[in-house]
């Protein structure tokens, strides 16, 4: 069994069990440790940090516009759910499939950029959305945001957030599952190939704009689902989805967590999220001030984010 | 009957290639005839590797067309050369250093099925090619080395991977760029027994600085010098040119087999 290839150390399998039935018991117990609604919010953001580095940690690709994603799910999904009534997972589906759409014609374009160049491109698409949101208030609302979205599922009563988190959780966990899937196929392999040799890997005869691109393509349909899951469990769409610093932030949240370990995004959403809770809870208002330190202070102090450092160590001690 | 009288497998005609002003190749034509084996040789700066680049793909040509079999590939891309069966490897090895060896192989043996793109799969699903990449790795050497990283491979088993992913690729046009540049001679040895024994059934293009090598193997040789071919033709007519000799040693004495 050699083909763990993203893993350079191999962990023996009952760790990673043991791993996934702790989150799974944590994920069931969360929103009765802390409020609810910020447990939802842990789950949209994860799957958004999730999404940012499929494309980061494994395509070497940094998104610096992946707002656009989130955003269009978001009020597609706030759309659907308002005007046709159907159940909210099928409306969050439907945010997520327009955000893929929408990511085709802008990852063709991006992909045949890299380094920064890549993240200009996103970060200029990203903000033209922006604009088309802020000015076709008839269907976004503008700044007065998308009003009413409704949490419809089956007649079930899910006014509050604390039932609402057991009903979004499925569907959260299906969409980190798709990223896992993703990350260990054939499909990530190459993508991981292309990343650390692309003259090589097209030499061998992959297409490498075209595997980007699936990858840009499938990242924002795994956004799209934590943005239309946020627009449903907020009940509201504010211009802030489209907004750069939600790019800004979703990065943040991945580089914290570790970029290319693919659960430090939902560390890194973990943390954030809930410190944001707490430090407004407080009537803290330079709440930024206090999450830009930890960030630096992470930087400096744990290359690999939190969650990279956790396994680094804990691989080390193993091997004792 | 030599290949050398038979059809062509790769050609190109006019080939031109400009940087910023300095042309690297000017007007080179070239025939290579369908399996045999055939050396590129020059100084340093002769526009070998950028012929390579053109032929490969990697770069397109400012003027000038190439040919596989006869159908034009002038300006392809270098996935779509390969995907055509013409397989290179990199002068400078070229590597994923942080995927073991038989994981190069694998991905090239699956560069051709269309499994990469299967993101809803297991990546399970590549073991079906791990026999075939232990063949191969067996074949140029690297039978132990299958968990290896590649990054930590010694030199000369870097170039012999180089190989075994070129192969993997079963291509028919098999270009070489200075396989055994940097190996020991026990290396340089084993490297044109391999690809002596690899040469059935393909046609081989490769640059190479040890003219030894290039007569245990090649059939033709075209010589290039700034960007231009000096001579093209069989091995034994090539290396005693006195032009060739002119440029090799920089007078008429001794025969290009004393240079390196």
């Amino acid at each position: 069994m050699t083909s763990l290839l993203l893993q350079r150390v191999r962990t023996p399998r009952w760790a990673g069990w043991l791993l996934l039935a702790a989150g799974a018991l944590l994920a069931l117990w969360l929103p009765n440790g802390l409020y609810p609604a910020v447990a939802v919010d842990m789950l949209c953001w994860a799957l958004f940090a999730v999404a940012i580095d499929l494309l980061l940690g494994y395509g070497g690709l940094l998104s610096f516009g992946h707002a656009a994603f989130w955003g269009t799910s978001a009020y597609t999904a706030g759309l659907i759910a308002a005007h046709l009534g159907v159940p909210f997972p099928v409306a969050v589906l439907g945010g997520a499939l327009a955000a893929a759409a929408l990511a085709a014609p802008i990852g063709y374009l991006a992909v045949k950029r890299s380094g920064i160049y890549f993240a200009m491109v996103t970060l200029a698409f990203a903000q033209l959305v922006y604009f088309v949101a802020n000015g076709w208030s008839s269907v976004t609302g503008g700044e007065n945001g998308l009003q009413s979205v409704p949490r419809e599922l089956f007649g079930l009563d899910l006014s509050d957030p604390y039932y609402f988190y057991y009903a979004a959780l499925p569907m959260a966990a299906l969409g980190l599952l798709l990223a896992w899937r993703i990350v260990h196929s054939p499909f990530g392999r190459v993508l991981v190939a292309i990343r650390d040799n692309p003259a090589r890997a097209r030499a061998l005869g992959y297409p490498a704009h075209r595997y980007k691109l699936l990858a840009f393509v499938l990242s924002a349909f795994v956004a799209g689902l934590g943005g239309g899951l946020f627009a449903v469990a907020h009940g509201f769409v504010s211009l802030d989805v489209v907004h750069w610093t939600t790019s800004g932030k979703g990065v943040v949240l991945v580089v914290l967590g570790g970029i290319g370990t693919l659960w430090g995004g939902v560390v890194g959403a973990a943390l954030v999220v809930n410190l944001e809770d707490q430090l407004s809870q407080a009537g803290f208002t330079l709440i930024g001030l206090v999450t830009g330190g930890i960030f630096v202070l992470v930087v400096l102090l744990f290359r690999r984010g939190l969650w990279g450092s956790a396994v680094a160590l804990l691989r080390r001690y193993s091997r004792l | 009957m030599s290949p050398l009288d038979g059809p062509a497998a790769l050609t190109a005609r006019g080939l031109i290639r400009d940087f910023r002003g300095f042309r690297a190749v000017d007007q080179v034509d070239l025939t290579v005839a369908a399996g045999s084996v055939h050396a590129l040789v020059g100084p340093n700066g002769a526009g070998k590797t950028t012929l390579f680049n053109l032929l490969t793909g990697f770069l397109a040509p400012t003027a000038g067309r190439i040919e596989l079999d006869g159908h034009d590939i002038t300006g392809l891309p270098p996935e779509r050369v390969a995907r055509l069966g013409v397989a290179r490897s990199f002068q400078i090895t070229s590597l994923f250093p942080q995927q073991t060896a038989r994981t190069h192989v694998e991905l090239a043996l699956q560069s051709g099925t269309g499994l990469g793109w299967r993101f809803w799969r297991s990546h399970r699903l590549l073991e079906r090619f791990s026999a075939r990449a232990g063949e191969l790795l067996d074949l140029v050497g690297l039978g132990d080395a299958g968990d290896t990283l590649a990054g930590s491979l010694a030199y000369g088993r870097k170039r012999a991977l180089e190989l075994a992913i070129a192969l993997a690729l079963d291509p028919k046009v098999l270009l070489l760029d200075e396989p055994t540049a940097g190996m020991g001679l026990e290396d340089v040895d084993r490297t044109v027994e391999l690809i002596a024994a690899v040469r059935d059934g393909r046609t081989v293009v490769l640059v190479e600085h040890n003219m030894s090598v290039v007569g245990r193997l090649a059939d033709a040789v075209t010589v290039l010098q700034a960007g231009r071919v000096l001579v093209e033709g069989p091995y034994e007519q090539v290396r005693t040119d006195p032009r060739v000799i002119e440029a090799y040693l920089g007078s008429s004495e001794g025969s290009a087999d004393a240079a390196h």
